[in-house]
């Protein structure tokens, strides 16, 4: 006589400590094999495109800022970009480098998060606390530019609010120079570690042609294979002038475009990083930073879509302005949003428990999900 | 690589009549109109034809353009009739790196546009959005439902100009 | 602390009162529900690593409300939100405390004016103790919204009525 069996719902509800942030999945089951997974978001909806529509084109970036509240440099950089193509006005050089420097630091910060806050899913205490100590450095020395810790309103369309502090350049530094090694830490306490590995490598798959359909960005992309990096294809601002490498998942341990490379891949982007940035802090201009912020803000009729390489993926702003100082449509394609409703497809066929091990791995934050 | 003027004359070549026209705005780009309900043929030719190998959908906004008539009721609100409402495509080759605007305008008052959902699986969460905020009704889509207000938000479409916001939700008092 | 200086010397005996022990007892460590919304949660993900350190408070987070004597709402609470967080709320057991963090939560902060979804203070839903300001605010504020907490759990008592 056959059994009969039912799929069980289960539900990973708002409250989770690990669903980095405001999450709710619901989880098809089959005993322990998930069947399907279907994310409902909006748990943090704040409206920023309806505050967009009634503020005008500088008090706006305040609230990009909020949206990926873990990399705002990076928000309010993709911002300031896309109203500057909308106007057509240039910046001084010294702007740009300082604008390059303060985002690739921002990247290094996002990815020590989201490093430390996957080892803590995936079980592992202590490389949280590591990379919590020396993302206090790093914005010890956004602290000393611009007064805030995490939320900046630092750069400007047209510049920035302030100059570098006269000890910037000379701390950040010291500051590459100390943290090079720690990367070489945090591979032996997580990277190369056995349960890490049995944990993340083939697990959570993403092919590439699925990748691509799915309009999947970042690290998240390079992970299963494809060489693709705006900073180095679209190039905007002067990246072109550095030189860097863009690491992609080429499967050394495990599986192309499983979590592990994915994960990997943002450990190589931060020692990326640090090179970007002693090339920036070499070549820096004398200048002056707010000499070509714009008194009044009104654009002529007309629409942009600018992106930039944030560092979760492709941010891009889709900016349509009808010749008043207030902007008529601002839409914004956060890589989050993307990459969370791929999930599905990742999970099916595995247990309970990757389930934590694929969310972490695809890094996403919800202020930028549901903006 | 193509230039958005061959691709305009590739697709008018194919289409006829459902790709309306060229609009050049410069010094920004140019956009492709298209009618509402053949958009998805459209799109599904970009993507398979081997010379422009769209495989990759950008971005997908949708707009209310607010280019009716605005009403004053007898309560005080303003109520616009008419006009249309927009969604915008940014299409992208990652072989070629062309890129290409599309868009579809539809009447205010009845919205209905067919859904890409089914060629690239990008779509699907952002005609969501388009349908929860704007107001779209998409037809063929898998599964198309509120995805950012609560499940039984009744007070309308949030980013219409004329949206108006409820008094209470669920006994909590919603304005400041 | 009051409690240990009215001891008899080498003895080991210590008097006190009753409401002291228990308020001693009761704000020496206050387990936290792990509840993080937006970006108020990093900082308040920071205040417990070990730079600004919450542990040496007593303050330790646990995954089940029904194991925790304190809420820290940090962030923006949206109405879909709201009725979790009541919901979460009514599960702590008594005696429970509330503190509000960040300009969102104590008001709806810079979302007030055209924020259809955001509700404006998580005091329209629960009751709040401390409310600590800033957007956001800094580790060492959180820690100062702690210990105003810790003197208004002192200053408790067994037989007068609270709010």
């Amino acid at each position: 006589m056959a059994l009969k069996t039912e799929h069980m719902t289960l539900n990973m509800g708002p409250q989770h400590p690990s669903t980095h942030g405001v999450l709710r999945l619901e989880v098809e089951l089959e005993g322990e094999i998930i069947q399907s997974v279907k994310p409902h978001i909006g748990y943090l909806h704040r409206c920023f495109e309806k505050h967009a529509e009634a503020m005008t084109y500088p008090q706006i970036i305040p609230y990009t800022d909020r949206m990926d509240y873990l990399a705002s440099m990076y928000n309010e950089f993709g911002y300031a970009l896309a109203v500057e193509k909308l106007l057509g006005i240039q910046v001084p050089e010294r702007v740009e480098y300082i604008r390059v420097i303060m985002g690739e630091f921002q990247r290094i910060a996002s990815h020590l998060v989201a490093v430390g806050t996957y080892g803590l899913d995936i079980g592992a205490f202590t490389p949280f606390l590591f990379c919590f100590r020396d993302r206090e450095m790093i914005l010890n020395l956004f602290e000393m530019t611009c007064g805030a810790r995490l939320l900046y309103n630092y750069i400007w369309v047209g510049g920035l609010s302030h100059d570098l502090h006269p000890d910037f350049v000379r701390n950040a530094k010291e500051f590459v120079t100390y943290f090079r090694p720690k990367v070489k830490e945090l591979n032996d306490l997580l990277t190369y570690n056995r349960i890490f590995i049995d944990r993340t490598t083939n697990i959570g798959i993403l092919p590439l042609e699925t990748a691509i359909n799915f309009g999947i960005s970042g690290p998240n992309l390079r992970g299963s294979g494809l060489k693709w990096d705006i900073r180095k294809d679209d190039p905007y601002s002067v990246y072109n002038r550095f030189d860097f490498d863009i690491p992609v998942g080429t499967g050394l341990i495990g599986t192309v475009g499983d979590c592990w490379s994915r994960y990997f891949i943002r450990i190589r982007e931060i020692e990326e990083s640090l090179k970007i940035i002693e090339q920036a802090l070499e070549q820096i201009p004398e200048g002056d930073v707010t000499s070509a912020i714009p008194k009044r803000i009104k654009p002529p009729v007309g629409h942009i879509y600018s992106r930039v390489e944030n560092p979760k993926g492709e941010l891009g702003y889709f900016i349509i302005s009808n010749g008043t100082p207030n902007p008529f449509r601002v839409k914004v394609k956060g890589p989050s949003f993307v990459h969370l409703g791929v999930m599905n497809e990742l999970c099916k066929g595995h247990m309970i428990a990757d389930v934590i091990a694929i969310l972490g791995s695809i890094d996403i934050v919800l202020g930028e999900v549901d903006r | 690589m193509k230039n958005i003027q061959e691709i305009f004359s590739d697709l008018k070549e194919k289409f006829g009549d459902a790709v309306l026209e060229l609009i050049t705005t410069p010094p920004f780009e140019s956009i492709i109109t298209i009618s509402p309900l053949q958009i998805a043929d459209v799109c599904l030719f970009l993507r398979d034809n081997v010379e422009l190998n769209f495989d990759s959908l950008v971005c997908l906004s949708g707009v209310d353009d607010a280019n009716g008539k605005t009403i004053k009721k007898e309560n005080g609100d303003n109520v616009i009739e008419g006009g249309t409402l927009s969604v915008y495509y940014h299409l992208e080759s990652t072989n070629f790196r062309h890129k290409i605007i599309l868009k579809v305008s539809a009447p205010r008052e009845d919205p209905i546009v067919a859904s890409v959902a089914l060629i690239w699986r990008h779509a699907d969460w952002h005609e969501r959005e388009a349908y929860d905020l704007v107001g779209f009704k998409f037809l063929n889509h898998p599964d198309l439902r509120r995805i950012l207000m609560p499940y039984d938000w009744e007070a309308g479409h949030p980013l219409r100009k004329d949206y108006k916001n409820p008094e209470f939700y669920m006994g909590m008092k919603v304005p400041y | 602390m009051g409690l240990l200086d009215k001891q008899f010397a080498n003895e080991g005996i210590v008097i006190s009162s009753l409401e002291d022990l228990l308020n001693w007892s009761r704000l020496s460590s206050l387990w936290q529900v792990g509840f993080g919304l937006a970006c108020c949660a990093i900082e308040m993900m920071a205040t417990s690593a070990s730079h600004y350190d919450f542990d040496r408070f007593g303050v330790i987070p646990r995954n089940s409300p029904r194991q925790a004597d304190i809420i820290i709402i940090s962030g923006t609470v949206t109405l879909k939100m709201a009725t979790r967080i009541k919901r979460i709320y009514e599960q702590m057991a008594d005696p429970k405390y509330v503190i509000s963090m960040g300009s969102c939560s104590n008001c709806g902060g810079p979302y007030w004016e055209h924020g259809y979804h955001v509700l404006k203070g998580i005091d329209r839903v629960i009751p709040v103790d401390v409310y600590v300001p800033g957007c956001p605010p800094r580790p060492e504020a959180l820690l100062e919204g702690l210990l105003k907490l810790q003197e208004k759990i002192r200053n408790e008592s067994l037989v007068k009525k609270t709010a």
